[in-house]
């Protein structure tokens, strides 16, 4: 890395002298912090082994496998519709977000194309689990800091979104929903316009959070300038998603590429910010949710008619080749390589998951930082353990 | 192997002319060490490089075309499981079952590949890089110092596959335990749980009663 401030120096050299377990400067004895792999802090069981010369981080390692389940291997032996229930659980507050760039690439080697209508409401409920996932984000970020009231408003109106989901899936966390070629159900009746109270609701959520938050002088003060990445530096770690957006980069999968959904049937935008700390994480987020819901709106103002389902065998099996399909889940780019020989179920699945790369991160933007600090970064930085783990 | 090498691409007749500028470009700079490539035009690309030009193919993805968003590395074990999809009867001898590697899209010469993807975020489009390993030691140079990112992705590597990743600062378990033996997504590892139990799911892919096995969906 090229980007070396002064602190970053001194935290160099901090780390040289905890090395001999003596500080020079200020006579003192390095000490070695494990924070987590159960610790209230952590979400899941991530751990973070860290080196401390007083205050200050010298060195941090995030250790991971806690919860590492094999997905990669267990798809091998699975056929293609069996894989949904697996991934399902990698981002387990966004679950149907993860079914869909899988079902995409399935789709893709089969060239299958899902009806206009199964395009839509897919594409809803992706936005409807980034709603819930996003949104216990900007509650638990005031936990992290010290403000215990967001988290609860932030449960309360989630609880919305996934009764919404429940109502269409019948599953608040998996709904195993996706399917090659379509969906497996329509919409309920009477759906849509709960769906849009719903996303009023979020609306009006979001500027509580900006309210409680976003205004607050405590808040600004810990998160403002903490946690810096730089633009290089957030794109060779290959952070993605509202991480990489924070850090200046505008780049957002559904705007970017060709997929078979509907996100360029609305009219929405991609914000980002150029500080790059732990402000503009939140921030960007918070406006992402907003967006979201004008995205819904539309998409169920304009639905179109029509099957849910294209005519795919009973049997599903994927022709030989290899493809590759992301999408911008709620946590940054989610992908997976499949490469089918010709059976019932893929050959090899490389799962992309986002928290992986955006935690890698983790060991060099906490150099030279603050033990409180820690939490407000980990948090911000905005990882599912099981996204790290799969 | 020649079957999905670049030589009979499917027949699109679309042209592509980033993607098939980027690879004419990449063809210029590396010249021999690109082994192979595989274009869908519109869609995505793939190209081969020989081992030895891994981390400057990287570096020139990075430098020359603009590629500076890091997205994963990973291998592939190209040899077909001994142990098939673990639905073995136990108490019958295991069914022969061909071993023979079948490399991918822009081909391949040994049982293992690395095979890493990149973005260009101001031109908006990926590209997925492919190199062999030898088969016996497999090693390959590290990427840690094209991309960061690498480092990660590096270490899991180099123990589901058992890949060294030559140059890498600190090639330790990520996700395993740090005695662990083995290297689980090679295709001879076994999956221990399908050895001990029979996979109930095996219904599931059965013919419907009545159904037959291509029919479609009402």
């Amino acid at each position: 890395m090229t980007t070396v401030s002064d602190r970053r120096q001194l935290a160099y050299i901090a780390a040289q002298a905890s090395d001999a377990r003596i500080n020079v400067e200020l006579e003192t004895e390095g000490m070695t912090l494990n924070i987590g792999p159960q610790h209230p802090a952590t979400h899941g069981t991530l751990r973070i082994i860290t080196r401390l010369d007083g205050e200050m981080v010298v060195w941090a390692e995030p250790s991971c496998g806690y919860m590492h389940r094999g997905y990669e291997k267990l798809t091998e032996v699975r056929s293609f519709p069996q894989v949904t229930t697996l991934i399902n659980r990698i981002d387990w507050l966004g679950s149907f977000a993860n079914e869909v760039p899988f079902i995409l690439a399935a789709e893709k080697l089969m060239g299958v194309e899902a009806p206009a209508r199964a395009q839509y409401i897919r594409t809803v409920l992706f936005e409807l689990s980034r709603i819930a996932n996003v949104s216990l984000f900007l509650g638990d970020m005031g936990v992290q800091l010290g403000a215990i009231t967001p988290v609860f408003y932030a449960f309360r109106d989630r609880e919305h979104v996934l009764n919404q989901i429940e109502a269409v899936t019948g599953g608040r966390f998996h709904p195993n929903f996706d399917r090659i070629g379509g969906l497996k159900d329509d919409l309920p009746k009477g759906w849509i316009d709960e769906t849009k109270a719903t996303m009023d609701k979020m609306r009006s959520f979001c500027d509580e959070m900006e309210d409680l938050l976003v205004g607050n002088e405590i808040f600004i003060k810990r998160t403002r300038g903490v946690g810096v990445i730089p633009r290089d530096v957030a794109l060779s770690f290959g952070l993605s998603g509202a991480n990489l957006r924070a850090s200046g980069v505008d780049w957002d999968l559904r705007r970017d590429q060709k997929l078979p959904m509907a996100w360029d049937k609305a009219e929405w935008k991609v914000w980002t910010h150029p500080d790059g700390d732990c402000f503009a994480r939140y921030w960007v987020r918070l406006q992402e949710v907003r967006e979201s819901t004008r995205i819904i709106d539309q998409l169920l103002d304009s639905l179109p008619a029509g099957p849910i389902m294209a005519k795919v065998p009973r049997i599903i099996k994927v022709p030989e080749g290899e493809a590759w399909v992301s999408t911008e889940n709620p946590l940054g780019e989610m992908g997976y390589y499949v490469i089918s020989k010709g059976d019932t179920g893929p050959f090899r699945v490389k799962i992309r998951s986002a928290s992986f790369n955006n935690i890698s991160v983790a060991s060099w933007v906490l150099k030279g930082t603050f033990v409180p600090d820690v939490i407000t970064i980990l948090a911000s930085l905005y990882f599912i353990l099981g996204d790290i783990d799969r | 192997m020649s079957r999905l090498s670049s030589t009979d691409a499917p027949a699109a007749p679309a042209v592509d002319e980033l993607r098939q500028g980027v690879l004419a470009r990449m063809q210029a700079s590396l010249g021999d060490a690109l082994a192979g490539s595989h274009l869908i035009p519109g869609d995505d690309l793939w190209m081969r490089v020989r081992a030895d030009a891994w981390v400057a193919a990287g570096e020139f993805v990075r430098d020359q075309l603009g590629c500076d968003y890091f997205c994963f590395l990973s291998a592939i074990d190209w040899m077909p499981s001994p142990y098939g999809k673990g639905e073995d009867d136990p108490t019958e001898p295991p069914p022969e079952r061909s071993t023979e590697t079948v490399p991918g899209y822009a081909g391949g010469d040994t049982r293992m590949q690395v095979f890493a993807r990149v973005y260009s975020t101001k031109q908006r489009f990926g590209l997925t890089l492919k190199a062999d390993v030898a088969d016996d030691a497999p090693h390959i140079a590290s990427w840690t110092p094209v991309y960061a990112g690498a480092n990660w992705h590096e270490r899991e590597a180099w123990e589901m596959f058992g890949i060294t990743f030559d140059g890498h600062p600190n090639l330790t378990h990520i996700y395993l335990p740090g005695d662990f033996e083995g290297h689980p997504l090679r295709k001879d590892f076994p999956l221990l749980a399908r050895m001990v139990k029979p996979w109930p799911g095996i219904v599931d892919v059965e013919p419907m009663p009545g159904g037959e096995e291509t029919g479609e969906a009402e």
